[in-house]
């Protein structure tokens, strides 16, 4: 054992591309399983979502007009970086959600694969969701999946990592960006996913993670009118319905997803992916 | 000189109209305890006919009906026998196409050139397409064997009230589901003859049931506790009531709702094939159309000469009689659409923009509006913002692609777009950008039932037709 101190970090949210505090300046204690004290998180506030929305909403062109081949290499790119910090993950995922190290590293690796399994989507999705329509008339029709646009993420409560990642990463892939609050028991993971997203390609604000209280950000984010889908899979049980009808008020897209959390080292298919695009039509006529 | 058109009306004898029409709940016609409604014919103000509507309990015999169809026959037969019937059901409809188009624009005073040549024909095509896919959903790409979902309660509008359930219904079938329709109040004529069709083709009784009312009996049957599949078209804000109902309850939901498509003009358009296809985008169906090109954007160069190019075109628009043959804009669906369309129409007014409407004729009695077209709109003006629902344009200019495509992107609404533009790049580049569901480019109002049609944002979610309209009516 070491003599020396150790130099610890101070955890904040990652809004814009930036790591600011919680303009509210206030925090949590976060503790790892057995209750000891890990680290202050920042706890956002309205305002840090509001502003959180802004920056994925400008954040949207630019993600959503790249080529798919760039997200897909700018995802990848992710994959690598979490790669290189595999035993940084394993030890905050089992300090956070008290797994014995070796079932960490396993929920790291898969969370890492997951990563990649949804870069190589951006640029097949089109392909396998999108049509050429055999109209009955002299039109060239096709249809294309296109990105919903802001997403409004209420992450796991329980699979700090994985569970994150499962549900961020579709919305990536297909080119929508995100504005996620983390685990609220659980966020450290988090908080190191968006310094390696910080330090990849990902352009500022395509990934927006706030760490606070559920309950207190959850429904502005519901009733916000700029965020086009909300995921409820993180969402308080009792809150639910009331986050759902609050959707309604600007028909947001609210994806079908399992009451309680479900295992996410199941493989994955392309539900997530699905209810995150919108499909566009277009018509031209034919003739000389 | 100038030839006057003849009338050349279409016999209403054809529409074989029938006193009384009664709701249709497994498989039999049947009296509904509900107050019955008169139809009225919006062209002449007379009573078409009285339909019963449903009434206590008759919204739960439909659904339970459906319930038991569905677990018992429907549900598990093979997608080759479930085709057969839906096939069935697309010839009926072609076999009685001229009396269901002559019914539509009595009913709901369309030209009959349209219900002829848009309604009927695409009611058919979209049950021969559906029908086909009945036995190859595992070709969907939604997974192998998906199932359906149970009971589909579906609530229809009356702007194209045929061809709205014909939309839900095929599907709906095709895909393994029952199904209870609610039709439109002032339009239940087509969809009870429709259910006559289905009695005819065989179907087992219970897989569709017809329920006709006003919104308590859609109210009713989308939050029926039995009801697995909720579809609606309709306005903006009762699809948010829907929305908001069914939080919690784990239906599926499919909206289609409002628009305010913006149909965009560049300077090197064929301008007068433009002017056809903005005339078409806004005066069809009265612009009694979720996705009508309501706001014109011209750029500005143009502008002047389109504009009176534009004018000198609809005042060639006949406005009158639904069932003459010759008539381009029929009657207003009802009174209250005709003062909601007045009331938008003054408003334009009063915010300072500038009014011109066709000198045409108006019948002396019916509901009818004169093709209006505000040039000089701003948008933060109501007729730049809110779905009118009824032949009157909005025209904006622009100057530039970028901005052409803000104003265009600057709703809430999200349904479709049109582009004009001989460049194919820019075309390209628009579609690209152009958040909404269908962009027609050099044309406008465009449906097949191969072509996915929905919306972006608030028009809704889901969509219907293709490949991708399978996926609301299965549990994937």
């Amino acid at each position: 054992m070491s003599d020396r101190v150790t130099v610890s970090k101070t955890y904040k949210l990652y809004l814009g591309g930036a790591f600011p505090r919680s303009e509210s300046g206030r925090t949590y204690p976060v503790a790892d399983s057995k209750g000891r004290f890990l680290a202050n998180a920042a706890q956002a506030s309205r305002k840090d979502l509001r502003e959180a929305v802004v920056a994925a909403r400008g954040a949207f062109g630019k993600w959503s007009g790249a080529t798919a081949y760039n997200r897909g290499q700018v995802l990848y790119r992710v994959a690598e970086l979490l790669e290189g910090r595999r035993e940084q993950f394993a030890d905050e995922v089992a300090a956070g959600e008290g797994v014995p190290a070796k079932r960490a590293q396993a929920l790291v690796d898969a969370a890492v694969d997951r990563w990649v399994w949804y870069a190589g989507w951006t640029d097949k999705i089109a392909t396998v969701l999108g049509a050429a329509n055999p109209v009955a008339g002299p039109y060239f029709s096709f249809s294309v999946p296109e990105p919903t646009g802001v997403v409004g993420v209420l992450a796991p409560q329980r699979s700090s990592l994985l569970g994150l990642v499962s549900v961020l990463a579709p919305v990536l892939a297909v080119g929508a960006t995100a504005v996620v609050v983390t685990s609220q028991d659980r966020p450290l993971p988090a908080i190191t996913l968006s310094e390696v997203l910080a330090t990849s390609d990902v352009p500022g604000g395509v990934v927006n993670l706030l760490t606070g209280h559920t309950a207190e950000l959850a429904p502005w984010l519901a009733a916000h009118a700029d965020v086009n889908a909300l995921d409820l899979t993180g969402a308080p049980p009792e809150l639910r319905v009331d986050l759902e009808r609050s959707a309604a008020g600007t028909v947001k897209r609210v994806p079908r997803v399992p009451t309680t959390e479900p295992d996410w080292t199941e493989r994955p298919d392309i539900a997530r992916l699905r209810a995150l695009v919108e499909t566009k039509t277009v018509w031209h006529p034919m003739g000389v | 000189m100038t030839w006057e058109y003849a009338p050349a009306p279409e016999s209403r004898a054809i529409a074989n109209l029938k006193p009384s029409y009664r709701m249709f709940v497994d498989g039999e016609f049947v009296e509904g305890a509900g107050e019955p409604l008169k139809s009225v014919n919006p062209a002449t103000e007379e009573v078409l006919a009285e339909v019963s509507t449903a009434g206590a309990g008759d919204v739960d015999r439909a659904v339970k009906a459906a319930r038991r169809a569905h677990d018992k026959t429907w549900g598990r037969m093979p997608g080759t026998e479930r085709a057969k019937y839906i096939f069935r059901i697309a010839r009926m409809v072609a076999e009685r196409a001229r009396e269901l188009a002559v019914l539509e624009s009595l009913d709901n005073g369309k030209p009959i050139k349209e219900s002829r040549d848009t309604d009927v024909p695409t009611a058919a095509a979209h049950f021969f397409y559906h029908a086909g896919w009945a036995d190859k959903l595992d070709y969907a790409g939604l997974g192998p064997d998906p199932k359906p979902l149970g009971v589909a309660g579906q609530v229809i509008p009356w702007n194209f009230p045929l061809m709205m359930a014909a939309w839900k219904i095929a599907p709906a079938l095709a895909c393994g589901n029952t199904v209870v329709l609610k039709p439109a109040e002032t339009t239940p004529l087509s969809a009870l003859v429709l259910a006559e069709i289905i009695q005819q083709a065989e179907l087992p009784p219970g897989v569709v049931n017809i329920v006709p009312g006003a919104g308590d009996v859609g109210a009713e049957l989308v939050n029926h506790p039995g009801v697995n599949k909720v579809a609606f078209t309709g306005s903006t804000e009762v699809g948010k009531v829907i929305q908001s109902a069914l939080a919690g309850t784990g239906k599926k939901l499919t909206l289609e709702l409002g628009g305010k498509a913006a149909n965009i003009v560049f300077d090197d358009a064929p301008l007068d094939q433009a002017v056809e296809g903005i005339v078409n985008g806004i005066f069809f169906n009265q612009g009694h159309v979720c996705c009508a090109g309501s706001r014109l954007l011209l750029q500005e160069s143009i502008a002047e000469e389109f504009l009176a190019k534009l004018h000198a075109r609809v005042s060639t628009l006949r406005v009158g009689d639904p069932l003459d043959k010759n008539t381009d804009v029929g009657a207003i669906n009802s009174r209250d659409q005709l003062t909601k369309i007045q009331d938008l129409v003054a408003s334009g007014e009063q915010e300072g923009a500038e009014r011109w409407s066709s000198p045409c004729p108006l019948p002396d009695k019916g509901f009818f509006f004169a093709p209006t077209v505000f040039a000089g709109v701003t948008q933060s003006m109501r007729i730049a913002r809110e779905e009118i629902f009824g032949p009157v344009l909005s025209v904006l200019t622009f100057r530039t692609p970028d901005e052409a495509l803000a104003k265009a992107n600057n709703t809430p609404y999200g349904l479709s777009a049109g582009v004009w533009t001989e460049k194919g790049s820019r075309i390209l580049w628009m579609a690209d950008r152009l958040r909404a569901g269908v962009v027609w480019a050099n044309t406008f109002n465009r449906f097949d039932p191969t072509a996915p049609f929905g919306g972006y944002q608030e028009s809704g979610f889901g969509r219907e037709g293709g490949r991708a309209g399978l996926e609301a009516y299965l549990d994937v």
